[in-house]
């Protein structure tokens, strides 16, 4: 048995320790949130926040996490950032197939979380991680200036 | 070419009815060399509507408005889409349309998607159920609002048989009922069981568009804005059923090769695997969860058959292009001497200009690796949850398999992690995988999983293209000869789709947009060899544009040069005959300050093309640094797609059709080795990102005209402006795809 602690929550679960993050999330936890994309790192989909940094849970075994770590999903992030990204993505539409959008919200929040005035080269180095298929990079960038904006109001 | 057959797929034991024999039905014509690809028939269902005014009785009203809206006692509205949802704003689109007929309050409206029903969820023109060729908006205009404006008029009429009040006094505004004179007023929801026992009225009157309260407003949100912000919208991945087991498949490394022996022992001693089965599509390795189902497949020994495989590289099946391409092929399109136009223009002080276009294989990787999940029903037949894209198809596809009737097979559509054509195929690839899987392991409901190296090597790609084009302007600098040959793969060719779709030698796929050239040019050439080989293809976001557009429009550009006038102004004088073509390359032109000077090292290139009878206009901004590495800067895009639905989604088709054609242009590409392609994941097969998203500003031309479509028109003309831009600056037109191969991006 391994114990982790999700969204606030201790669970336990009765897998390999080199099972990555990723699928005790979503076949073990059944929380479906955080997707997989490419099990490699390379496209950010399964992004989630252990102890606030985000992370590419695919690449993440869970026999890795610490035991006092606190993992973070799109089920639970909550804040002023969260709030704020959330609002954004919705105010501007961001979403076209919406698969790849978790992932980009949770590196968005966590962006914002350190920076809430970032440049356009910081929103490239935060997000060039994070894959869109659909090219919404457009409305990406300028929903992260829009809740950047309601942050520091 | 029987490519499905030699994949371990059983040949299809189907063909779809209307499009093998277009006349069936009076509205389906079989596909002209140049019609949108899957633009079957440009007729409409329903003649009464050919030439309709603005604000018309129609009838009679069929189908039913409860096949596509149902109005409950909660006073919600669910409008069925009965096209699948992949992104592309659909869902909204559709439920707009019948919400604006209905005079529903857009708070109330909610999507769904509609079941597999071929009678009643037919597209209109495939003559299956199916989703593609920017289709969806076209084909559910006139079947939505005449469906919203039956149901409004059964609201009406029940309203006004409880009040007793003429119902020529009762009016619908914001999803409320009301008769003005005696003060009374009545929700929807209140109205519902009332109004669902009158018959259908066979007679309805659609609005006057300037009534339009929800259609081509600015501020209408998509429905899917918040289930896809916070982790709970449901895609085919996340479907979890009672007991449900995953599969993963393993495929050959080669296209065409067949499992000629495996050695399963270490896979079924990996903790969590449960069954591993040997399939004519490859060896399934079953198990408790997706992570034991993978280190299962790790642990196979497979021994492949390549008998049949396809040995060669890329490099290699493109020297066998160019030298069929010193060959006459097919022909596509002929008028005039072209030849002897060439040898005038020479003689007479114009210009020839040659050139060779390769484009790659390409992927299409949509972000949600291709997956679906299939029970077997206990009174026959088996459910499928799928981001189902060719309903049709499937029900088929998995009937044959199963031995059951097609109407046996249900689907639940699910919102689709994009496809960009992948999920629309004609022999149901990934579904039917899944299907066989359940039908060998019928114990519990199978959830067959593709990862994403099996999507990068697993074929359907956008196929490789040589385009060999020679043309000529005379002295004056007029367009007077262009001669042009295709070669590639026809993916249409031994599919059910064969008959309809390629003619003379032709696939009407390979050359669309080249075949029915636009510009004005009284010597034209167009042909085409069609080759074979056991790599998948498929058609890919914008199919044959996806390279003609390509091709046409940076010749178009040499040829300016050559002759010495202005890029848009030696379009223009071509594009008398099209006012549409016209009118988006000048709104572009005009948005993006066409004609002013460019600083030193900064180039603007423009393209333009019909797609899918929608008309699209690029206009790009490099910055081309002293290393000679360029950057996209600015993008600025018209469309002309007829009345606009959602305005606010037709951008952002516009922005991902831009991101998409120029993503690829600048990186993408799949080639192989000895038969083995060379990419496997993002790190490899490279997709646009963040920082390569160039700023983009699309203007949409105010049309009456009837609504086409926007998830493919945006693709074409994005990449042929950016490399125009490039050649202004540089000199070098691009005529290799990607970018990268002439080391001009990092």
């Amino acid at each position: 048995m391994i114990r982790i602690n999700v969204n606030g929550e201790d669970r336990q679960v009765d897998v390999p320790e080199d099972m990555p993050l990723l699928w005790v999330l979503r076949d073990e936890l059944n929380m479906t949130g955080t997707k997989f994309g490419c099990g490699v790192a390379q496209c950010g989909a399964c992004t989630v926040h252990v102890d606030g940094t985000p992370t590419r849970a695919c690449q993440t075994p869970v026999g890795m996490l610490g035991p006092d770590s606190k993992v973070t999903t799109i089920e639970g992030v909550t804040g002023k950032a969260a709030q704020a990204v959330q609002a954004a993505w919705q105010k501007l539409d961001v979403v076209q197939c919406g698969y790849c959008q978790s992932g980009q919200i949770m590196s968005a929040v966590a962006l914002l979380t350190d920076n809430q005035n970032p440049t356009d080269q910081d929103i490239d180095a935060a997000m060039d991680g994070n894959v869109c298929r659909c090219a919404t990079y457009v409305r990406i960038r300028a929903a992260i200036k829009d809740a950047a904006q309601t942050m520091r109001a | 070419m029987r490519q499905a057959a030699r994949n371990g797929f059983p040949e299809a034991g189907f063909a779809p009815g209307p499009l093998a024999a277009p006349s069936r039905r009076g509205f389906l014509k079989a596909i002209g060399a140049g019609a949108g690809a899957l633009v079957i028939g440009a007729h409409l269902p329903m003649p009464a509507l050919a030439a309709e005014a603005a604000a018309k009785t129609v009838g009679p009203a069929d189908p039913r408005p409860h096949a596509f809206i149902i109005i409950a006692p909660d006073n919600t509205v669910t409008v069925l889409a009965k096209h699948l949802d992949k992104g592309q704003g659909i869902v909204t689109g559709i439920a707009t349309i019948a919400a604006e007929e209905l005079d529903a309050d857009w708070s109330q409206v909610r999507g769904a998607f509609a079941p597999a029903d071929a009678k009643l969820y037919a597209n209109h023109f495939f003559g299956i159920q199916g989703t593609g060729g920017s289709t969806a908006i076209a084909n559910s205009w006139d079947e939505l609002r005449m469906a919203g404006a039956a149901a409004r008029a059964m609201l009406v009429a029940a309203a006004a048989a409880r009040w007793t009040v003429p119902a020529g006094e009762v009016t619908v505004s914001k999803g409320v009922v009301r008769h003005a004179a005696s003060n009374r007023s009545l929700t929807f929801g209140e109205l519902a069981e009332e109004a669902a026992k009158l018959p259908v009225p066979q007679q309805v009157k659609l609005k006057d568009p300037k009534d339009y309260v929800l259609i081509g407003k600015p501020d209408l949100h998509r429905l899917d804005h918040v289930s896809k912000t916070n982790g709970t919208a449901i895609f085919a991945m996340d479907i979890r059923r009672p007991d449900q087991v995953t599969a993963v498949l393993a495929r050959s490394p080669r296209f065409g090769g067949t499992v000629k022996s495996v050695d399963d022992a270490a896979a079924r001693k990996v903790p969590g695997v449960i069954e591993v089965v040997s399939l004519p599509v490859g060896v399934a390795v079953i198990a408790r969860n997706t992570w034991a189902a993978m280190k299962g497949r790790e642990a196979l020994t497979v021994t492949w058959d390549d008998v049949n495989s396809e040995m060669r590289g890329t490099d290699a099946m493109l020297a066998d292009y160019r030298k069929l391409a010193d060959q006459p092929g097919a022909a596509a399109a002929g008028k005039g001497d072209a030849d002897k136009a060439f040898a005038e223009a020479a003689a007479r002080g114009g210009h020839v200009v040659e050139g060779d276009f390769v484009f790659p294989y390409l992927a299409h990787a949509p972000m949600e690796p291709l997956n679906a999940v299939v029970a077997l029903n206990p009174e026959g037949g088996c459910t499928i949850w799928a981001g189902s894209q060719f309903q049709g198809v499937e029900q088929m596809v998995a009937a044959h398999i199963l031995g059951c009737k097609p109407e046996q097979v249900k689907i639940e559509t699910q919102w689709a992690g994009g496809s960009f054509g992948r999920r629309a195929t004609t022999n149901a690839d990934y579904i039917a995988e899944a299907v066989m899987v359940a039908k060998a392991y019928p114990k519990a409901p199978v959830h067959l999983v593709w990862t994403r190296e099996d999507d990068i090597k697993g074929g359907r790609y956008r196929p490789l293209f040589l385009h060999r084009i020679k043309a000529a302007v005379d002295d004056k600098g007029a367009l007077v000869a262009w001669k042009q040959r295709i070669v590639g793969q026809s993916f249409m060719a031994g599919t059910p789709f064969e008959a309809a779709m390629v003619k003379n030698g032709v696939d009407a796929t390979m050359v669309e947009g080249a075949s029915d050239m636009a510009y004005a040019v009284p010597n034209l050439a167009v042909d085409a060899h069609t080759v074979a080989s056991p790599v998948t293809t498929l058609w890919w976001r914008s199919v044959g544009h996806t390279h003609t557009a390509y091709s046409k429009e940076v010749m178009i550009d040499r040829l300016a040069k050559a002759a010495g006038k202005d890029p848009v102004a030696f379009r223009l004088e071509m594009l008398k005959d099209h006012p549409r073509l016209a009118g988006v390359l000048k709104l572009a032109a005009e948005k993006a300050g066409w004609g002013q000077p460019m600083p030193q090292g900064k180039g603007r290139g423009v393209a333009v093309h019909e797609s899918f009878n929608s008309y699209v206009a690029h206009v790009a901004d490099v910055t081309v640094d002293a290393k000679g590495q360029v950057k996209v800067d600015r993008v600025v895009v018209a469309i002309d797609c007829g009345q606009v639905i959602n305005p606010d989604i037709v951008k952002s088709q516009m922005e991902g059709g831009t991101g998409w054609g120029i993503g690829h242009a600048l990186r993408g590409e799949i080639t192989m080795t000895d038969g083995m392609v060379d990419q496997a994941n993002f790190d490899s097969f490279l997709p646009m990102r963040m920082s390569d998203m160039p700023v983009v500003e699309v203007h949409i031309m105010p049309s009456s005209e009837r609504p086409t479509g926007a998830g493919e028109p945006g693709v074409p003309t994005a990449a042929p402006a950016v490399a125009n831009a490039i050649f202004s600056v540089t000199g070098q037109p691009q005529q290799t795809l990607p970018f990268s191969r002439g080391g001009i991006v990092s």
